[in-house]
């Protein structure tokens, strides 16, 4: 008995000494494989503050997690546009002060006053880039520029595509699809989204956003819904595929770096956000992730071939880019509804 | 052997087991002989080479599933000896207690963890520790571990002490031993084979949990199948195959430690 | 593998009866705090109003039974029909588990059936071999099984080589893909009881069924198959239950494409619905459907005991 007690003493000692270490950490609630390992060795290198890192696939999960206690936990989260504006809402961001930032200067003039983030008050610039869809021309040739192919495809994809695991995504790509406003009120069109994403999902494989890259190289799925850069990475991984702009739109966004409430290491967090400004910095995650800056004087250090991807450079026909939109509560409700009719 | 005319034999049953075992390590084979596979990609088969172990620990992801090994291991040590702990003094109350009111009551109660599903307690859990606000951590996942690893260790603990003749600590006390003397110089060492496949059992289970763990851990608070899992939801590479090799080594080795305690017991 | 431990308790074995109290508190505490108190908490979660984007507001409301059970239409104000949603949702796990339960028992029966057959000193080493899966774990298990039978998968590979098939079959994201994993994961606990069930079985009973003239088939189904019943219902038990609530298999083998009861609950908490309140009504129907079914299990033990004795 003594030795059991003196061991569970030992280990006791030890998760605690775990936890003690904690002085030079920074916990980052992040998307999955979205920032290079370089980056944040480098970071560690410069500042001697190590880097924790969790991953979620969607802004919808990552927000969940943080309301069912995961707030208090982490410093930093990368939420999408849209979700900056419902997590400042609910309360979950804190305030940057003014000169807190000593590299704010540095962010491009057209991201520096969002609407989601009137003055950058809680979050700075990651990324920016587009969700549309893939396909692989290896089974199919034809027109790829709707988002029937998607919503009604031809026979050749059909049971073989992957969607995105999002409401938001796929929501707004619906919404797209059929000609009518994102969190619509109106019942038809509510009802017709309805029985639209119904009549959609039997030709539908599965819901992944994190295999949405690996389904695609691999073949397990004809088409998907992906980001660009994920598109592109694909591709260069050997997938014979084709990021399509649809004529009806396509889904724009931008990742930021936000501060969360009662960030445990808030210095750090800060310290994580400077460098996030730097130029030298954003352009060694732009070349990896191959989405877009949102940081001035980065253009010039980055892979001249990003510039010319195909999917980058929407072509002419391609419908316009729009933002996901927040739903008020009653619209959300029927969202949910429909979300979960979708999954049944 | 006369099995053509054995009254036990039906004809087919061989053929059906040696089916069984065939589905039960088929796929654990194949993984692991793909790991052992030098292509980056899955299926072709480039010759034999070491470097996804390579990679397991000096890889991009290394720091990660270091980091996770560590957790899981410091947990599953800490909650099986816990569990064990509590589950050989419940299983001496339950089995030397005599009989009592309570008797199936508490039965039902430390058997519970089995008898609910993981998603059920994981949620039952979850709300518990929001709703007192305790700080999800590396402390909610061990003690959530401790509470489901009880009935594993108990199951084993209770079945050997069953099979204990009660006559021994009787015979201890003629002697003029204190219960207390009994207990730890005499019952303790004969069920010792029982609390090993216990703690071992417990431990495995601690090890293998993912749907609690998921619900309740912190921040970066990893353990080997929350990080594996976050891995292969990407896509399944060559290193989770290596990982996946080395985990099956460790079952294999803990497993086959339970088998020769309890067949050495045996031939005592 | 319940009674077996909580059976046998004779009048004589109380050495410890004064201190038995004391021997059982830690457990009795620990779990008390540990699952008894979460699972009350729960239950009164489950009758709390949700708080929109995740959480609770402390009001009492049935709002999350009714979701369940009733359907008002898209917008909520319809007249109240039953809601099939749920109830699918519940019938496709039901289901899964039924088929990878039925197909454990297809191959588990015969397979411990002839391990209990051998003779007495290869038996532990079949146990052992049956048993290691097991110990691997469930997450990797899972994944192996997906890696074999991906449409690109070693199965597929194999069957066209020996030229059987010419296109891959697609098992992966499919109800077949689930109940394969589901039946893999947990086929050892079908094996082990009936295991113990047929090894304590006299054969002697198969003897005087041949003798009185009964076929090889007769006997299994009317005498064999009678007498280890408990086993045989153990094992379905031990199947049924985990794979009822399982996560794994379906997120990985099915493509997450339908909700099974496992991934629906944690969509609540985890996922885009962020319904505490429902979560935890759909846990608690899922636990009273259990409960009921291991009642049920245990008057069947108690029943197939007096029969016996």
């Amino acid at each position: 008995m003594k030795i059991l007690i003196n061991a569970f003493t030992a280990l006791a000692l030890m998760t605690g000494a775990n936890a003690a270490t904690a002085d030079d950490r920074l916990v980052l609630y992040h998307w999955f494989e979205y920032i290079p390992q370089e980056l944040l060795d480098k970071f560690t290198a410069e500042t001697g503050v190590s880097v924790t890192m969790d991953t979620y696939d969607s802004n919808e999960a990552m927000l969940a997690s943080l309301k069912a206690g995961g707030i208090g936990t982490y410093d930093l989260s990368v939420p999408g546009d849209y979700m900056v504006a419902i997590m400042a809402n609910e309360g979950l961001l804190d305030t940057i002060a003014d000169g807190e930032l000593k590299n704010k200067g540095n962010i491009a003039p057209e991201w520096a006053n969002p609407n989601y983030d009137p003055g950058r008050r809680h979050s700075i610039p990651y990324q920016w880039g587009s969700t549309s869809f893939a396909v692989n021309r290896d089974v199919y040739g034809g027109d790829i520029n709707t988002t029937d192919i998607l919503f009604d495809p031809p026979a050749e994809l059909q049971g073989r595509i992957n969607m995105l695991d999002s409401q938001g995504e796929i929501m707004a790509m619906a919404s797209l699809h059929l000609g009518i406003p994102q969190c619509t009120s109106d019942r038809e069109q509510l009802k017709a989204l309805d029985a639209m994403l119904q009549d959609a999902k039997q030709h539908w494989a599965s819901f992944n956003s994190d295999t949405a890259k690996e389904v695609l190289v691999s073949g397990d799925a004809a088409a998907g819904q992906i980001y660009d850069g994920f598109a592109a990475k694909a591709r260069e991984e050997g997938a014979n595929i084709e990021y399509a702009y649809a004529t009806q739109g396509y889904v724009a966004w931008m990742d930021n770096i936000a501060l969360l409430r009662d960030a445990p290491n808030r210095e750090n967090a800060l310290k994580f956000m400077d460098f996030m400004l730097v130029p030298e910095n954003v352009a060694t995650l732009t070349n990896w992730a191959q989405y877009n800056p949102g940081v001035s004087g980065v253009s010039a250090l980055l892979d001249p071939a990003l510039a010319t991807q195909p999917e980058k450079n929407p072509h002419a026909d391609a419908g316009p880019g729009v933002f996901i939109e927040v739903c008020s509560e009653d619209v959300q409700a029927v969202y949910d509804q429909i979300w979960t009719n979708l999954k049944k | 052997m006369r099995a053509q005319f054995d009254i036990k034999t039906y004809t087919g049953f061989r053929a059906i087991a040696l089916v069984c075992l065939f589905i039960l390590y088929a796929p654990l084979i194949v993984v692991a002989v793909y790991s052992f596979n030098a292509s980056q990609s899955l299926t072709n088969w480039e010759g034999v080479s070491l470097r996804w172990y390579a990679d397991v620990f000096t890889g991009p992801e290394s720091g990660k599933f270091k980091q996770a090994a560590r957790n899981s291991f410091i947990i599953a040590t800490v909650a099986a000896t816990v569990a064990t702990a509590i589950a050989t003094l419940a299983a001496t109350g339950m089995v030397r207690g005599g009989r009592f009111k309570l008797r199936s009551l508490s039965f039902g109660l430390i058997s519970l963890p089995i008898m609910v599903p993981e998603i059920v307690l994981a949620v039952a859990t979850l709300i518990f520790f929001s709703s007192i606000g305790f700080d999800r951590g590396i402390m909610t996942i061990l003690l959530a571990h401790i509470a489901f690893c009880i009935p594993f260790a108990y199951l084993p603990i209770a079945a050997r002490m069953q099979g204990i003749e009660h006559s021994y600590e009787q015979a201890a006390q003629d002697l003029y031993a204190t219960k207390r003397q009994a207990f730890t110089k005499i019952l303790l060492p004969l069920m010792m084979p029982g609390i090993i496949s216990g703690f071992l059992l417990a431990f495995i289970v601690s090890l293998d949990d993912f749907i609690i763990t998921n619900f309740v851990k912190g921040a970066g608070v990893e353990t080997l199948p929350t990080a594996i899992f976050g891995s292969v939801k990407q896509g399944i590479k060559p290193n989770i195959m290596a990982i996946s090799t080395m985990l099956l080594g460790v079952s294999i080795v803990m497993v086959t430690i339970s088998f020769f305690v309890s067949k050495a017991d045996a031939i005592r | 593998m319940a009674t077996g431990a909580a059976g046998g308790g004779s009048a004589s074995m109380d050495t410890y009866r004064e201190a038995r109290n004391w021997l059982l508190m830690p457990a009795w505490v620990t779990l008390a705090i540990l699952v008894l108190v979460p699972v009350a908490m729960m239950l009164i979660y489950s009758f709390l109003t949700k708080e929109f984007r995740g959480g609770v507001i402390w009001e009492f409301s049935l709002a999350a039974y009714d979701q369940f059970f009733l359907d008002r239409g898209l917008f909520g104000d319809e007249p109240a029909r039953i809601e099939w949603t749920y109830i699918t949702i519940f019938w496709r796990s039901i289901w899964q588990a039924a088929t990878a339960t039925v197909l454990s028992l297809a191959i588990g029966f015969p397979t411990a059936y002839f391990i209990a057959t051998r003779p007495a000193r290869m038996r532990p080493i079949w146990v052992f071999l049956v048993t290691i899966p097991y110990w691997v774990n469930l997450l990797i298990r899972t994944v192996s099984m997906k890696f074999l039978l991906r449409d690109q998968g070693t199965l597929n590979d194999f069957l066209i080589a020996m030229g059987l098939i010419d296109t891959p079959l697609v098992i992966v994201n499919t109800n077949i893909g689930v109940q394969i994993g589901l039946f893999y994961s947990y086929l050892p606990f079908m094996v082990l009881p009936i295991y113990a069930a047929v090894e304590r079985y006299n054969f002697t009973l198969s003897e005087a069924a041949a003798d009185l003239y009964a076929s090889r088939t007769t006997t299994l189904t009317r005498v064999i198959l009678p007498a280890v019943k408990p086993g045989v219902l153990a094992g379905c038990i031990l199947v049924f239950v985990p794979s009822l609530g399982s996560f794994l298999a379906p997120d990985l083998l099915g493509g997450a494409r339908n909700f099974m009861i496992g991934s629906l609950i944690e969509e609540q908490f985890k996922g885009n619905a962020g319904n505490w309140p429902f979560g935890a009504a759909a846990s608690m129907i899922l636990l009273t459907l259990v409960l009921m079914l291991l009642l049920l299990f245990a008057r069947q033990q108690v029943k197939a005991g007096k029969t016996a004795g």
